[in-house]
C-alpha cells in the first residue's frame, strides 16, 4: 500500500522537476525575483518527495510485497533484511530511482546555501538541475518504473542477485551515484556563468566546493567497487579495465583535471573556457557511464539494436543536455584568453599541462572502451580490448603526467625558473633516487623497467611534497610548529598528492611483486609458496540463510613464526542456480595472502585452489583514501574561508 | 573438423545457460620456469569466448578450462607464443585477443593515444605563446574609479532574498 504512495510522490516528483526547470529559468528571462527564488523551494520539494517514493520501494521489499514486478525480481523471502534494503538498488530500476534522488540530493544541497550565490545564478543552477531531474524522472516513469504491479502477485521472489549480496554492494553504488552525479552541479554552475555571461574568479569559487564534494565521493565509490572485486571475485584482480569500471573511471579522471582548472581559474583568473568545457565534459561523462551501465549496450551491441527504449532514451537526454551546452558554450563562451598572464615555467602553465594530460588519458581510456563498439556496431568485425592495451596506452599518459605533477604543486604561481626549481628540489629529487635504488635492490624485481621506472616516479612526487613544505616551515623560526600549522588547502592538497603517489606505488608494486599458485589440494596435504607454507586443514559444509556453504581452513605458517588461519569458502545459492566465491584474506601493509577456492576435483576431497601473495595491495585503497581526505580537508578550507569572506564574494560577483 | 565445431557450440550453448554451476577449474602448470610464464601471460590475454568480460585465467566456466587444456597442450609440445596466438584467431577470431591486433581496423586504436599527446604537446606549446602575449593591461582611470566606489558601498545582491 505505501509503495502506491510512492508511486504518486514520484509522479508529484516530476512536476516538481518541470517546476523548477521552467519557473526559476523563466524568472531570470523576465527578471521577476520571486520567480528565480522559487527553483531553491521545488528543489527540496522534489528531494522530499523522491525520498518518500524511496523509503515507499524500500518498505515494499523489507514487507515482501511480491506484487511489485521490481520486488519479485530482485527479492526473496530468504534473504536477510539488509540485503532486501540494499536490493532497492540492486537492479536496473531501483538504481535509477537512486540515480534521481541523489540528483535531487544534490539540488536541495545547492538550494540551501543558495544564500551566498547572487540570485541569477542560483536561478539558472536550479532551473539547469531541474531539467536534468525531469529528463530522468521521464525515463524512470516511461521505461523503467520499479513501481510497477503483477497480477497476480508472485508467491516468492527470484532472488537478488548473488554477486550483490554483499556489505560493499551496499555502499559502493551510492557512493558511486554521489560522486558522478555530484558533478551535475558544476555542470549547471557552468551553464549559470555562460547564460549570465559571469565568467569571473567568483565563479570558480562557487563551483569549487561542490566539484571537490563529488570527487571525493567517486574517489571512495571507486575504491570501494575495485575493493570489493577483490575480495569478492575470487581471482584476486582489483581492476580489469571492463566497461563498467573505465565508465566511472572516466569521470573520476576529468574530474580531477576539473578541480585543479577551478584552482587556477579561481586564484589567476585564467582558463576560464577551459575549465568550463571541463564542467560540461565531466558531466557529459557521467551521462554517458549511466547511457554504457544501463542500456544493455555492453551485453551486446545487439541486444541493445533488438530493445533499444532505453538506450536510446539516455542517448537523447546525453545528446540533448551536452548538445545544447556545447552550443551555448560556442555562443556565449569567453573569446578572449583574459586572466594574468603567466611564464612558461610556472605553475599555471604546469597545471594547463596537466589537466590536457588527464584529458588524454581519458579519452585514451573512452576510445579503448567504445572502439568495439563502435567497430560491432558497424559490422566491421568483433575485436576486445582488454587490460594490454590500456595498461600500455594509459601507462604512456601517466609517466609525463606523473612528471609535471611533481613540477606543477611546487612551482611558484606567474613566473618561475627551472634553475629555482632545480636548485630546490635536486636534494630531494636525489635523495628519492637514492631510496629508489635501495627499494629495488631489496625487492625482488621480476619486471624490472616498469617497477624501477613506477617506484622513481612515486618517490619524485613524494620528493617534490616534502620541498613543498619544507619550502614553507624553513624560514620559520619554530619548524615544528610551523609544520603543525600549515594552511588546511595546503595540507590538504599534501595528502591527496600523497595518496596518489600510494596507489601508484601499490599499482606497480602489487603487479610485480605478487606470487600465485593454482593447485589442487586434498584436506592433509600442504604446499609452499615463497616463503610460506600453506597448509589445508579440513572442509566443512553449513548452511547459510539463503545459501550453502562449503568452507576450507587453511594454516599459513612461514620460519620466521608466523601463523594465520584462513577460512576460504564456496557458496552456492539456491535460488538463482549460483556459486560464490568468498576468499580467505589475512591483510597486511605490506602484504595480502589471499586463498579462494576454486572446484572440487575427485571424491577425495581435493579441490582447485588459488593461493595468492598480493603484496602492497592495501596500498591501492589508502591511497584512494588518503585522496578523499585531502579533498575533504581542501574542501572544508574552502567553506571556513567562504564564510569569513562572504561579503568580499558577493563584491567579486558584481565585477563583470 | 565439422563435428569438432558442431561439440564447440554445443559448449558454447551449454556454457552460457548454465555457466557456474557445472564449472571446471582444474589446475595446470609447468615445471620449467619459462614455459610457466609463457602459459600465465597467454591465459591473461587470451579472452573466454563465453563470459562477459574475463580471461581464461580468472574464468571457471567449462570453454575456458577446455581452452586452457589447448594452450596447455600446445605450451607443453613446445609451440612458441605467436603460434598459440595465431591458432587462436584461427578458430575464433580476433575478439579472443585481449590485446588487438594492428590492421586496418585498429591501427587507429593504437595510434589515438600518440596522435592526443602530440596534439596536446602542441595545444600547450600554442597557449604558452599567447598568453606570454597578452600581457596584464593597468586599470584605466575610469575602471580605478569604479573599483573605489564597488569598494565603499558594496552592491550586495546576494542578500536580496
Amino acid at each position: 500500500m505505501i509503495s502506491e504512495y510512492g508511486h504518486f510522490a514520484l509522479a508529484l516528483a516530476l512536476a516538481c522537476a518541470v517546476l523548477q526547470a521552467i519557473v526559476p529559468l523563466t524568472g531570470v528571462a523576465l527578471a521577476r525575483g520571486s520567480w528565480m527564488d522559487f527553483g531553491n523551494h521545488a528543489a527540496r520539494w522534489q528531494f522530499f518527495l523522491l525520498g518518500f517514493a524511496f523509503l515507499g520501494l524500500a518498505q515494499a521489499f523489507l514487507a515482501h510485497d511480491y506484487g511489485l514486478v521490481y520486488v519479485a525480481q530482485n527479492s526473496n523471502s530468504a534473504l536477510p533484511w539488509y540485503y532486501r534494503l540494499s536490493a532497492v538498488w540492486g537492479a536496473h530500476e531501483g538504481s535509477l530511482l537512486l540515480w534521481v534522488l541523489v540528483l535531487a540530493g544534490w539540488a536541495a544541497a545547492v538550494s540551501l546555501r543558495s544564500r551566498s550565490l547572487p540570485r541569477d545564478i542560483a536561478a539558472v543552477v536550479m532551473g539547469v538541475m531541474g531539467l536534468v531531474s525531469t529528463a530522468f524522472l521521464l525515463f524512470l516513469i516511461i521505461t523503467s518504473n520499479p513501481f510497477l504491479r503483477r497480477w497476480p502477485a508472485a508467491q516468492d521472489g527470484a532472488d537478488l542477485n548473488p554477486l550483490l549480496q554483499d556489505v560493499g554492494l551496499i555502499v559502493h553504488p551510492p557512493l558511486l551515484y554521489m560522486g558522478y552525479v555530484g558533478f551535475s552541479v558544476p555542470f549547471a554552475f557552468a551553464i549559470a556563468a555562460l547564460v549570465r555571461g559571469r565568467m569571473t574568479p567568483a565563479w570558480a569559487r562557487w563551483a569549487r566546493p561542490w566539484t571537490l564534494a563529488a570527487w571525493v565521493f567517486l574517489t571512495l565509490g571507486i575504491a570501494l567497487g575495485s575493493f570489493w572485486a577483490y575480495y569478492e571475485l575470487g581471482w584476486g584482480g582489483w581492476w580489469f579495465w571492463d566497461p563498467v569500471e573505465n565508465a566511472s573511471f572516466m569521470p573520476w579522471l576529468l574530474g580531477t583535471a576539473l578541480i585543479h582548472s577551478l584552482v587556477v581559474s579561481e586564484k589567476r583568473g585564467s582558463f576560464k573556457n577551459w575549465t568550463v568545457l571541463l564542467a560540461i565534459g565531466t558531466f557529459a561523462l557521467s551521462l554517458l557511464g549511466t547511457f554504457l551501465v544501463r542500456s544493455g549496450v555492453l551485453t551486446s551491441v545487439h541486444a541493445f539494436a533488438t530493445d533499444p527504449a532505453r538506450g536510446i532514451f539516455i542517448l537523447a537526454i546525453l545528446g540533448s543536455l551536452v548538445g545544447g551546452a556545447l552550443l551555448l558554450y560556442a555562443w556565449r563562451g569567453p573569446s578572449a584568453l583574459a586572466g594574468s598572464s603567466y611564464g612558461l615555467v610556472s605553475r599555471e602553465s604546469f597545471l594547463l599541462a596537466n589537466s590536457l594530460l588527464l584529458t588524454v588519458a581519458t579519452l585514451t581510456v573512452l576510445i579503448g572502451t567504445l572502439y568495439p563498439l563502435v567497430l560491432d556496431a558497424l559490422s566491421l568485425g568483433k575485436i576486445s580490448v582488454g587490460p594490454p592495451y590500456f595498461n600500455l596506452a594509459f601507462g604512456l599518459v601517466m609517466v609525463p603526467l606523473v612528471v609535471v605533477m611533481g613540477l606543477g604543486q611546487f612551482a611558484r604561481w606567474k613566473e618561475d625558473s627551472l634553475g629555482r626549481l632545480a636548485q630546490a628540489l635536486s636534494r630531494f629529487a636525489l635523495a628519492a633516487g637514492l631510496l629508489g635504488g635501495l627499494a629495488i635492490a631489496v625487492l625482488s624485481p621480476n619486471e624490472w623497467g616498469t617497477t624501477l621506472g613506477g617506484v622513481l616516479l612515486a618517490l619524485w612526487l613524494v620528493a617534490s611534497t616534502a620541498a613543498g613544505v619544507w619550502a614553507r616551515i624553513r624560514e620559520r623560526q619554530h619548524r615544528w610548529r610551523a609544520l603543525f600549522t600549515l594552511p588546511r588547502a595546503f595540507v590538504g592538497q599534501c595528502l591527496a598528492h600523497l595518496g596518489f603517489t600510494v596507489t601508484l606505488a601499490g599499482v606497480v608494486l602489487t603487479s610485480s611483486q605478487s606470487a600465485d599458485l593454482h593447485t589442487r589440494l586434498a584436506p592433509g596435504d600442504s604446499v609452499e609458496l615463497g616463503q610460506y607454507t600453506v597448509q589445508f586443514e579440513s572442509l566443512r559444509d553449513y548452511q547459510g540463510p539463503n545459501y550453502r556453504a562449503t568452507r576450507g581452513t587453511f594454516h599459513i605458517t612461514t620460519t620466521g613464526g608466523e601463523r594465520h588461519t584462513l577460512m576460504p569458502e564456496k557458496r552456492f545459492y539456491q535460488v538463482r542456480n549460483m556459486a560464490m566465491t568468498e576468499a580467505g584474506i589475512e591483510p597486511g601493509f605490506t602484504r595480502d595472502l589471499y586463498i579462494s577456492l576454486g572446484e572440487p576435483l575427485g571424491d577425495d576431497g581435493a579441490w582447485s585452489v588459488r593461493l595468492h601473495i598480493k603484496a602492497f595491495v592495501r596500498w591501492l585503497w589508502l591511497g584512494a583514501l588518503m585522496m578523499a581526505c585531502g579533498g575533504v580537508l581542501a574542501m572544508s578550507a574552502l567553506t571556513v574561508r567562504k564564510r569569513r569572506e562572504a561579503p568580499q564574494a558577493a563584491l567579486a560577483s558584481t565585477l563583470p | 573438423m565439422a563435428e569438432m565445431l558442431r561439440a564447440l557450440c554445443l559448449v558454447v550453448v551449454l556454457g552460457l545457460t548454465v555457466s557456474p554451476t557445472f564449472a571446471a577449474d582444474t589446475p595446470l602448470g609447468f615445471e620449467d620456469p619459462a614455459q610457466q610464464a609463457l602459459f600465465e601471460s597467454l591465459l591473461e590475454e587470451l579472452r573466454c569466448l563465453v563470459c562477459q568480460n574475463q580471461s581464461l585465467a580468472d574464468s571457471h566456466a567449462d570453454l575456458a578450462q577446455d581452452l586452457r587444456d589447448e594452450v596447455h597442450r600446445m605450451v607443453a609440445a613446445g609451440e612458441n607464443r605467436e603460434a598459440i596466438l595465431g591458432f587462436m584467431v584461427e578458430r575464433y577470431g580476433d575478439f579472443v585477443l585481449y590485446r588487438p591486433p594492428v590492421k586496418s581496423t585498429t591501427w587507429m586504436l593504437w595510434l589515438a593515444p600518440l596522435m592526443l599527446l602530440f596534439g596536446t604537446g602542441i595545444a600547450w606549446w600554442l597557449t604558452q605563446r599567447r598568453a606570454a602575449v597578452t600581457h596584464s593591461v593597468p586599470l584605466s582611470e575610469e575602471e580605478k574609479a569604479r573599483l573605489a566606489r564597488l569598494t565603499i558601498e558594496p552592491q550586495d545582491d546576494s542578500r536580496q532574498h
